[in-house]
């Protein structure tokens, strides 16, 4: 649900981050946190367990600069991955304008994404959303892992409506600007045929 | 899920109440908060406060408040409040949309925060009952051909947001 303010000339967007535990989701945001100019972000809040597990959510507001001359403001968001954490995981998802699912290239990952995905189709509805519809992009995480499966196999498996999709190893930060991008030009053209 | 639209007429109307709210429960500071997280207004002394990560946890905490609420059967807890050394923070649900945050200290007491923020409860209710109206009727406007100024965002603006 996009906040316009035409008061104060803001349009304020929310985006979350999905996937299963320790995907990268965190550490999406925490480069994106490290790469960009101080002027443009807030501060990087983490609830985390004492073992930098996400317990409730990772937030970073940013400034992405002016559209019309409406100041655009993008609050990224990350849900806890543990499967046991759901109630908190649907709280996030409340009115929430686009969506990357980080998924983690290993094979021994797949079953705990297609898992995750589901619970994303499933949680979304119950916020009267539609993974269908909504500005929804994919992202192939941990790429330099030997483990990784072939880009085929997981864009086979998790790609369900040739959504955008980003190969990344976020800790370099590759394709973590590309997945933001690609989400965030989502949301702003859904403004247009509002 | 309709968007949220603020216009200048309501939004000056929130910062009256509030200003007023801030005056009479002695408070430091008082803002509001949509429940997704995002600042609608602001008043008092806000310099030293991250107000952008203040908004974000209020509404974190009120939604884990609200399913705390649903698990013991109650529909929410509309009020909230934390006890500091220092400072307190009182919260309080408005019209099951938005979130009244009023911080204090020992200048004020606990029993007038609370009177205080009735009378703006109800006042902020009836405001933000018009901005939903208005917001329908905008839409309407707008499936009957009113312009939006997004209609005509380009895939040019979009990239030059991300340039650098």
């Amino acid at each position: 649900m996009t906040f316009i303010n035409y008061a104060a000339r803001e349009i304020n967007c929310k985006i979350v981050y999905y996937g299963p535990g320790l995907c990268g989701k965190t550490t999406n945001l925490q480069y994106i946190y490290d790469r960009t100019n101080p002027a443009a972000k807030g501060k990087l809040i983490s609830l985390a367990t004492e073992t930098d597990r996400t317990l409730f959510f990772d937030f970073l507001p940013l400034d992405l600069g002016t559209v019309r001359g409406f100041k655009t403001r993008f609050h990224l968001y990350t849900v806890p991955g543990q499967v046991f954490y759901d109630a908190s995981r649907k709280l996030i998802l409340k009115g929430v304008d686009g969506v990357v699912f980080v998924a983690d290239s290993q094979e021994a990952r797949m079953d705990a994404n297609i898992e995750s995905l589901q619970n994303l189709d499933k949680n979304l509805v119950e916020h009267g959303f539609d993974l269908q519809t909504i500005p929804y992009v994919l992202q192939l995480n941990k790429r330099d892992l030997p483990t990784a499966l072939p880009v085929d196999t997981l864009y086979r498996a998790l790609n369900f409506k040739g959504e955008p999709t980003f190969e990344a190893t976020a800790p370099l930060g590759v394709g973590v600007f590309d997945t933001l991008k690609a989400v965030a030009k989502q949301v702003l053209m859904e403004l247009r045929k509002k | 899920m309709s968007d949220f639209i603020l216009f200048d007429e309501e939004f000056r109307q929130i910062k009256d109440v509030i200003a007023r709210l801030k005056a009479d429960a002695q408070a430091k500071v008082v803002f509001i908060v949509d429940k997704n997280g995002q600042q609608i207004a602001a008043q008092g002394d806000m310099e030293t406060l991250d107000t952008t990560s203040l908004a974000s946890l209020t509404a974190g905490n009120v939604a884990a408040t609200d399913g705390l609420a649903r698990l013991i059967g109650e529909r929410e807890f509309p009020v909230l409040f934390h006890e500091g050394e220092r400072d307190n923070v009182y919260i309080s649900v408005v019209g099951q949309r938005v979130i009244l945050v009023v911080i204090f200290d020992e200048r004020s007491s606990l029993g007038l925060v609370r009177l205080r923020v009735r009378k703006a409860n109800a006042e902020l209710e009836r405001i933000f009952e018009v901005i939903q109206q208005k917001v329908e009727s905008e839409k309407s406007r707008r499936l009957s051909g009113f312009d939006s100024p997004f209609a005509e965002i380009t895939d040019e603006d979009i990239d030059n947001l991300f340039k650098d």
